[in-house]
C-alpha cells in the first residue's frame, strides 16, 4: 500500500511526566489491582465481623501505639515525598538524591515499626478467624510496603550511577506517586484494624 | 538540557522502502538462537506462543472430556474409578476455565491489539513475556501434579469445607490453589498491558469512537479481569493459608465461614464467564464486519452494551448461591439483575443480525462459525434466563441441566467465535490461508456434534440426573440420552482433529495470504502477513473508523521516529494526538528468570512456609536484573 506522510513527530520529547508517560499508566493499573485486592480483603474482614457475635474473637484489640505511630509517619512522609517530586520535575539531581535517601529511610523505619505492630496485635493468625484476617490484611500491606521500599532503594542506587539520565526523573515522580497510594491505602486499614475492634 | 532528542539521530524519514524495512527489522527483531527465543519481548512471538499453549490445554481438557463421556456412555461402567472421575472433572473444569478459555482470549489480545491500534509493541513487553512464562509454568505444574496422581479433585471451584484440610488432607487442593495464583498473576499482568496499550499506544487519530470493536471488547475484558481476579486471589491465598499454617478463614469452629469462600469465589466466578464471552463478541464483530462487507450496525450501541455487560456481571455472583439460603429480598434483586444482563447481550445480537441483513454477506468459514455462535448462544441464553429464576434454579440445581446450560454459553459464546477467529486471523499470523473445504467440514461437524452432545443434557437434568456422578444405574432410564450425548461428543472431538489437521497442512502448503486476503478494514491488515518485527514501517494515521476501507489508495502515516533505538509513539487518551516518543524495552532473559524464581517460590511454599523466606531473595535479584537499565541504546540525552 502506498503511504502519504501527513506529519513529522521528530520534535516530540522522548519521555514525559505523569499521565504523559507509559510507566505512570502502568503504576495506575497496579494501583487499581492492589486497591481492589485491599477492598476485597476489607470486605472479607467486614463479612467475618458481621457473622460473628463477638469481635475481636477471644482477644484484646491490637495495642494502639504501633499503628498510630505508623499513621503519623505516613502522613508526615508526604512532605519529603512532595519535595522530592518537585526536585525531580526541576531535574535537580542533588536534591532528588537526598529526597530518595530520606524516603528509603522512612520506608525502613516503617518496616521496623510494622514488626512491632505484628507483635502487638494481641492475637495469632491461628487463634481464630479474627486473627487470620488481621494477619492477612497486615501481611498484604507489608508486602506492598516492602516492594515499594525495594523500588525506592533500586531507584536511589540508579540515581548515584551513570544511569542518572534525565528520563529517570520521570521514574522518580512515578515512585513518588506510588508512595502516595501506599499512604492512602494505609489509612482505611488503620481504622479497620485498630478502631473497628474497639467499637 | 533539552527534552528533544539529538537532531543528528537517524530517523525513519531518512530512508524509504526496503532500506527502511531492513533497518527497522534489525532493530526490532528477536535475537536468533535458542537463548534469543527465550529473551523475546515481541508481542507477536509471545502472543503466538500463548495461543498455541492455550490450545494445547484445550486439547488436554478435551481428552478428559472424552474420558468422562466414555465413562458415562452407558450405565454402571467401570472404565473410571470414582476417585479418577473426581480428578478428571476437576481437571477438565480447571483446565478449560483457567488454562484455556481466559488465556486464549488474552493471547489473541496480546497478538492482535497492538497491530489493530497501529503500534509497534504492547505496553510493558517484558511483563508480557513474564506473564507467558508464569502461565506456562502454572499450567505444567497442574498437569504434572495430575500425572503424579496429586491432581485436584474437589471441583473447579474447590468449595470449602470439602477442600479444607479436614476433609481433603492430601496436597491436591494446595496444587489447585497455587495454580490459581499462577494463572491470575499472568492474567492480571496482561490486563494491565492491554489497558495501557489501548489508552496510550493508539495510532494518531484513532479517537475513542474509531477504536475497532474487537479492541473495545478486549479493553472491557481487561477491566473485568482487573476487578474480578483479585477476589479469587484473596480467596485461594486464604484457602492455602488455612491448609498450611492453620489460619481459620473458612473454619466455622473458630469464627470462620464457608460461605465467605463462595462469596469470594463467585464475585470472581461470575464475571469470569463474561471475561470469556466478551472477547468472543469482539471476535464476532470483527468477523461480521469483514464478511458482511459493511461496518457493524450500531457501533455505539455495541460499545455501550459491552460496558453495561461488564458492570452488570459483577452484580450477579449471588445467583450461584440461591440454594444456600439467602434472604428473600436479596434473591429477588439478584434474579432481576441476572435477567437484566440478557438485555445488552440481546442488543448486540440485534446489531449483528442487522449487519448481516443490511450487508452483502460472503459465507466463508469464519462467518459460518459466527452464525453457529448466534444460534447456540441464543439457546444458552434462554436456559440461562431459566436458571436465573429462583424456583427453577432450586429444581435443576446441580443437575445436568446446568452442565448443558454452561456449555452452551461457554462453547457457544466463546469457542465458536474463537474457531472463527482462528480461520479469520490464521492468514495474518502465519502468512497462509486455511483450507476452506476442510473449514466447512470442520464447522458442520462441530455444530452438529456440539448440539448432539449437549442438548440431551438439558433433558437428562430435567429428569433428574445430577452432575458430578461417575455413573448411574440402568433403572434410571438415562442410558439412551447419555449414549447419544457421548456420540455427539465424539463428533465434536473429530471436528477439532480436523482443525488441527487443517492448520498443519496449511502451514506447509496453504495458499499464500498476502496482506489483506479478506479485504478487511482494520489496521492489522495494513501490514505484511506475517507482520515484520516492527509491525509497521511507519506508524499509520487513522482518519476513519474503517481505515482500510476509507483510505484504500494510500495510507496516511507519520514519520520522525528513531532508527537507532526502539521507539513507540504515545498519544493522548481521548483524541490520540501524538505526545511522546517513548523507548520500548529490548529483549531480555530476566523475565524468564523472574518467572522461574516465582515458580520456585509458589511451589516451594506448598511444602514449607519457609519458602516464603528463602524464595524471596532470588525473586528480588531477578526483578532488579529486569529493571536495571541495560547497556543498550538507552536514551543518552
Ligand atoms: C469436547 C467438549 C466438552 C465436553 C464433551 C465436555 C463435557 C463435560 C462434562 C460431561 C462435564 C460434567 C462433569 C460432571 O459433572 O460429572 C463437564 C464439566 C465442565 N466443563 Fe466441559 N466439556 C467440554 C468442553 C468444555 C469447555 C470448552 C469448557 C470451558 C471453556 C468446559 C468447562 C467445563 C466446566 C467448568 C465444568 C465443571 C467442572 C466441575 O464441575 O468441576 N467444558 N464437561
Ligand atoms: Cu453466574
Amino acid at each position: 500500500m502506498r503511504q502519504t506522510i501527513v506529519r513529522n513527530v521528530a520534535d516530540l520529547p522522548t519521555y514525559g511526566y505523569g499521565p504523559r508517560s507509559g510507566p505512570w499508566w502502568g503504576a495506575m493499573g497496579f494501583i487499581a489491582l492492589e486497591g481492589m485486592g485491599f477492598a476485597i480483603a476489607i470486605g472479607a474482614y467486614l463479612y467475618l465481623y458481621a457473622v460473628n457475635p463477638n469481635w475481636p474473637i477471644g482477644a484484646a484489640p491490637p495495642d494502639l501505639w504501633p499503628g498510630t505511630a505508623e499513621t503519623v509517619i505516613y502522613l508526615l512522609s508526604i512532605i519529603p515525598n512532595e519535595v522530592t517530586n518537585r526536585a525531580a520535575h526541576r531535574q535537580d539531581l542533588a536534591k532528588v538524591r537526598v529526597g530518595l535517601i530520606v524516603m528509603a529511610l522512612i520506608g525502613i523505619a516503617l518496616l521496623v515499626l510494622r514488626g512491632f505492630e505484628f507483635a502487638h496485635l494481641n492475637t495469632r493468625w491461628d487463634n481464630s478467624a479474627y486473627g487470620s484476617i488481621v494477619w492477612l490484611i497486615l501481611g498484604l500491606h507489608t508486602t506492598h510496603l516492602a516492594t515499594d521500599l525495594g523500588d525506592t532503594v533500586v531507584l536511589t542506587v540508579l540515581m548515584f550511577t551513570r544511569h542518572a539520565k534525565p528520563r529517570r526523573f520521570s521514574d522518580v515522580t512515578d515512585n513518588v506517586f506510588y508512595w502516595n497510594f501506599v499512604v492512602l491505602a494505609w489509612l482505611p486499614l488503620y481504622v479497620l484494624l485498630d478502631w473497628v475492634p474497639r467499637l | 538540557m533539552s527534552v528533544t532528542a539529538d537532531k543528528r539521530e537517524l530517523r525513519d524519514d531518512a530512508l524509504n522502502g526496503l532500506q527502511l524495512s531492513t533497518r527497522l527489522e534489525s532493530l526490532w527483531r528477536t535475537p536468533s538462537g535458542f537463548l534469543g527465543a527465550l529473551m523475546s519481548v515481541d508481542h507477536k512471538v509471545v502472543g503466538r506462543r500463548y495461543i498455541v499453549t492455550a490450545f494445547v490445554f484445550l486439547l488436554l481438557g478435551g481428552v478428559l472430556a472424552i474420558l468422562m463421556r466414555v465413562q458415562l456412555a452407558g450405565p454402571e461402567q467401570t472404565f473410571l474409578s470414582p476417585d479418577k472421575y473426581n480428578q478428571i472433572f476437576t481437571m477438565h473444569g480447571s483446565t478449560m476455565m483457567f488454562l484455556f478459555a481466559v488465556p486464549v482470549m488474552e493471547a489473541f489480545a496480546v497478538y492482535l491489539v497492538p497491530l489493530m491500534v497501529g503500534t509497534r509493541n504492547i505496553a510493558f513487553p517484558r511483563l508480557n513475556a513474564f506473564s507467558y512464562w508464569i502461565f506456562l509454568f502454572g499450567g505444567c505444574f497442574l498437569w504434572i501434579s495430575f500425572m503424579l496422581n496429586v491432581g485436584p479433585d474437589v471441583g473447579w471451584f474447590a468449595y470449602v469445607p470439602l477442600s479444607s484440610l479436614q476433609y481433603t488432607p492430601t496436597k491436591r487442593p494446595d496444587v489447585w490453589a497455587q495454580m490459581i495464583t499462577f494463572t491470575e498473576v499472568a492474567a492480571l499482568a496482561v490486563a494491565v498491558e492491554i489497558v495501557v496499550t489501548v489508552f496510550k499506544l493508539r495510532a494518531p487519530g484513532m479517537t475513542l469512537d474509531r477504536i475497532p470493536l474487537f479492541v473495545w471488547a478486549m479493553l472491557v475484558t481487561a477491566f473485568l479481569v482487573m476487578f474480578a481476579m483479585p477476589s479469587i486471589m484473596v480467596a485461594s491465598t486464604s484457602l492455602i493459608l488455612d491448609r498450611l499454617v492453620n489460619t481459620r478463614f473458612y473454619d466455622s469452629s473458630s469464627g470462620g465461614h464457608p460461605l465467605l469462600w463462595q462469596h469470594l469465589f463467585w464475585f470472581f466466578g461470575h464475571p469470569e464467564v463474561y471475561i470469556i464471552f466478551i472477547p468472543g463478541t469482539g471476535m464476532v464483530s470483527a468477523i461480521l464486519a469483514t464478511f458482511a462487507r459493511r461496518p457493524v450496525v450500531g457501533y455505539p450501541v455495541v460499545i455501550l452494551s459491552l460496558i453495561a455487560t461488564g458492570f452488570l456481571s459483577f452484580g450477579l455472583w449471588v445467583h450461584h448461591m440461591f440454594v444456600t439460603g439467602l434472604p428473600q429480598l436479596g434473591a429477588g434483586l439478584f434474579t432481576a439483575s441476572s435477567m437484566l444482563i440478557a438485555v445488552p447481550s440481546g442488543l448486540q445480537i440485534f446489531c449483528w443480525l442487522a449487519t448481516l441483513w443490511d450487508g452483502r454477506p460472503v459465507y466463508r468459514t469464519p462467518l459460518l462459525f459466527v452464525i453457529g455462535f448466534i444460534v447456540i448462544f441464543v439457546l444458552g441464553g434462554l436456559s440461562g434466563v431459566m436458571v436465573a429464576s429462583v424456583p427453577i434454579d432450586t429444581q435443576v440445581h446441580d443437575t445436568y441441566f446446568v452442565v448443558a446450560h454452561f456449555h452452551y454459553v461457554l462453547i457457544g459464546g466463546a469457542v465458536f467465535p474463537l474457531i472463527g477467529a482462528v480461520y479469520y486471523w490464521f492468514p495474518k499470523i502465519t502468512g497462509r490461508m486455511l483450507s476452506e473445504t476442510l473449514g466447512r467440514w470442520n464447522f458442520w461437524l462441530a455444530f452438529v456434534g456440539f448440539n448432539v452432545a449437549f442438548f440431551p443434557m438439558h433433558i437428562l437434568g430435567l429428569i433428574g440426573m445430577p452432575r458430578r456422578v461417575y455413573t448411574y444405574t440402568a433403572e434410571m432410564d438415562w442410558a439412551h440420552l447419555n449414549l447419544l450425548s457421548s456420540g455427539g461428543a465424539a463428533i465434536f472431538a473429530i471436528s477439532f482433529a480436523l482443525l488441527l489437521a487443517n492448520a498443519i497442512l496449511s502451514l506447509r502448503s496453504g495458499a499464500l495470504a498476502g496482506n489483506n486476503p479478506w479485504d478487511a478494514s482494520t489496521l492489522e491488515w495494513a501490514t505484511t502477513s506475517p507482520p515484520a518485527p516492527q509491525n509497521f514501517d511507519r506508524i499509520p494515521v487513522v482518519k476513519h473508523r474503517d481505515p482500510l476501507w476509507a483510505d484504500n489508495e494510500s495510507l496516511p502515516v507519520v514519520v520522525g521516529l528513531s532508527l537507532e533505538r526502539r521507539e513507540v509513539l504515545l498519544t493522548t487518551l481521548a483524541e490520540a494526538d501524538p505526545q511522546v516518543r517513548e523507548a520500548s524495552p529490548e529483549p531480555s532473559i530476566w523475565p524468564l528468570l523472574t518467572a522461574i524464581a516465582t515458580t520456585v517460590f509458589f511451589i516451594g511454599s506448598i511444602f514449607t512456609p519457609w519458602a516464603v523466606l528463602w524464595g524471596t531473595p532470588p525473586m528480588a535479584v531477578a526483578l532488579i536484573g529486569w529493571f536495571w537499565p541495560g547497556g543498550s541504546k538507552e536514551n543518552e540525552e
